[in-house]
């Protein structure tokens, strides 16, 4: 174990960015806390380290899990002590979620989020305009939505007309 | 013993987190019960989830609520340890989901379009709050309460434009809800102090944005836009109806018999 203090910040900081990039969200174990983009920034000061991390909705209850988790694996390699701080602003949004992010989504069977967020944030007060969300599984777009909530608030549930499967997808937020 | 209760200032900056907060909290508490009964898993899933995200925004703005009010007050004691005449959430998310638990889905279905069409149109405003802690959870809140927006309105045009059964419930529903949503839209002191010092809006400038939505939605459920009435309901001054200390012995159980309790 290495002494903390003896190693300079910046090395520091990449190391404490090595281990996060393996914590791994608890409700969809396919992808980091770094995949998701909800790790903002990472910041040494003299008595520790500061992991900034952004919550993804307002009553994720993963959320502490997470917090606890970021801590542990940052003390657990000696850069600590490690503590988390909440930025809320700017809002978490799925644009933030990195290409290597959506291909472990894909691959662990939850359709990534499609478009743009931020471009859909129009008016519409219902779910009028259906997007063409592809399976997972067999990549048809002949798919259709069960629910706009999954078992998690995060994703909707669709079922895959071409392959019969059900599947969830990441919902753009 | 029983936990002390606290006390909350009636500092308008408070009182108007407050109404915020509490109307989020109490339609949590009031989904959670659908929580194993919906008519359908999905449903029931979707109706935790919104619950899920409604607590959540309650306790960012609590939590706000305890910075501002001086005595640092914890979100767990705002929301656990006051008394019912200090719950100052609007009046129509303590009524109870239906004549039997757990509740009349028809019922649910249009609060919830209702609600959560009023709380998109206020976090869009609350966005460019002078407080940038509110605007924080604003600009969080405001995505979520789209989702909410569009689930609920889906299911009012379905149930609207759907059986002679479903449509009947719909209209029962909107004959017993209508007359709340007034309560949304009436302004008073508070909510001038924290329009004039930037805060966050008057509830009555939601008014026109908030029915010309409901009508657009009512329209395709091919359901009668209500009238309006003459009657007026007082929760957010902390006058409640006989449901709410019902809400809140389930709420403040924990709390009170096992003072200080966490998980």
């Amino acid at each position: 174990m290495t002494d903390a203090v003896a190693v300079p910040a910046d090395a520091r900081v990449q190391r404490a960015w090595r281990v996060l990039h393996r914590v791994l969200d608890p409700e969809v174990p396919a992808v980091s806390v770094c995949d998701l983009g909800i790790v903002r920034d990472v910041i040494v000061h003299d008595d520790g380290i500061e992991i900034v991390l952004t919550p993804t909705y307002s009553g994720c209850p993963a959320t502490e899990v997470i917090e606890q988790a970021v801590i542990d694996a940052v003390n657990g390699i000696g850069l600590g002590p490690a503590r988390v701080t909440l930025q809320r602003a700017p809002a978490w949004t799925t644009d933030w979620i990195s290409e290597e992010g959506k291909r472990k989504l894909r691959e662990y069977g939850i359709a990534p989020p499609s478009g743009n967020a931020a471009v859909a944030q129009g008016r519409p007060i219902r779910l009028v305009s259906r997007e063409r969300t592809a399976c997972p599984r067999c990549n048809s777009t002949n798919t259709e939505r069960i629910s706009a909530f999954g078992s998690t608030a995060c994703k909707s549930l669709y079922r895959c007309v071409a392959c019969r499967e059900p599947f969830e997808y990441f919902k753009p937020l | 013993m029983s936990t002390p209760s606290i006390q909350v200032e009636q500092a308008p900056s408070v009182q108007y987190l407050l109404r915020l907060g509490d109307t989020a909290l109490i339609l949590g508490q009031r989904l959670g019960e659908w929580c194993g009964h919906a008519p359908v898993l999905e449903e029931d899933i979707a109706l935790a989830n919104i619950a899920l995200d409604l607590i959540g925004q309650a306790r960012a703005v609590l939590t706000r609520v305890g910075q501002l009010g001086g005595q640092g007050l914890h979100e767990d004691q705002l929301a656990f340890l006051r008394e019912e005449r200090d719950y100052r959430n609007a009046t129509i998310v303590e009524l109870p989901n239906g004549p039997r638990r757990p509740g009349d889905f028809a019922f649910t279905v249009l609060r919830n379009a209702m609600m959560a069409t009023w709380f998109r149109l206020m976090w869009e405003r609350l966005r460019e709050s002078s407080d940038s802690e509110l605007a924080a959870i604003a600009g969080k809140a405001v995505k979520e309460a789209r989702y909410h927006q569009q689930h609920s309105a889906d299911w009012v045009v379905r149930l609207g434009d759907g059986t002679d059964e479903s449509a009947r419930r719909m209209r029962a529903a909107l004959d017993t809800l209508w007359r709340y949503s007034a309560e949304l839209f009436e302004s008073d002191d508070v909510d001038s102090w924290a329009a004039a010092n930037g805060l966050g809006p008057r509830w009555d400038s939601l008014r026109e944005p908030w029915l010309a939505e409901m009508r657009e939605m009512l329209d395709e459920a091919k359901l009668p836009m209500p009238a309006d009435s003459v009657f007026r309901s007082t929760g957010k001054t902390g006058v409640h109806t006989e449901h709410m200390g019902y809400i809140l012995s389930d709420l403040q159980y924990l709390q009170r018999a096992y003072p200080g309790g966490v998980w």
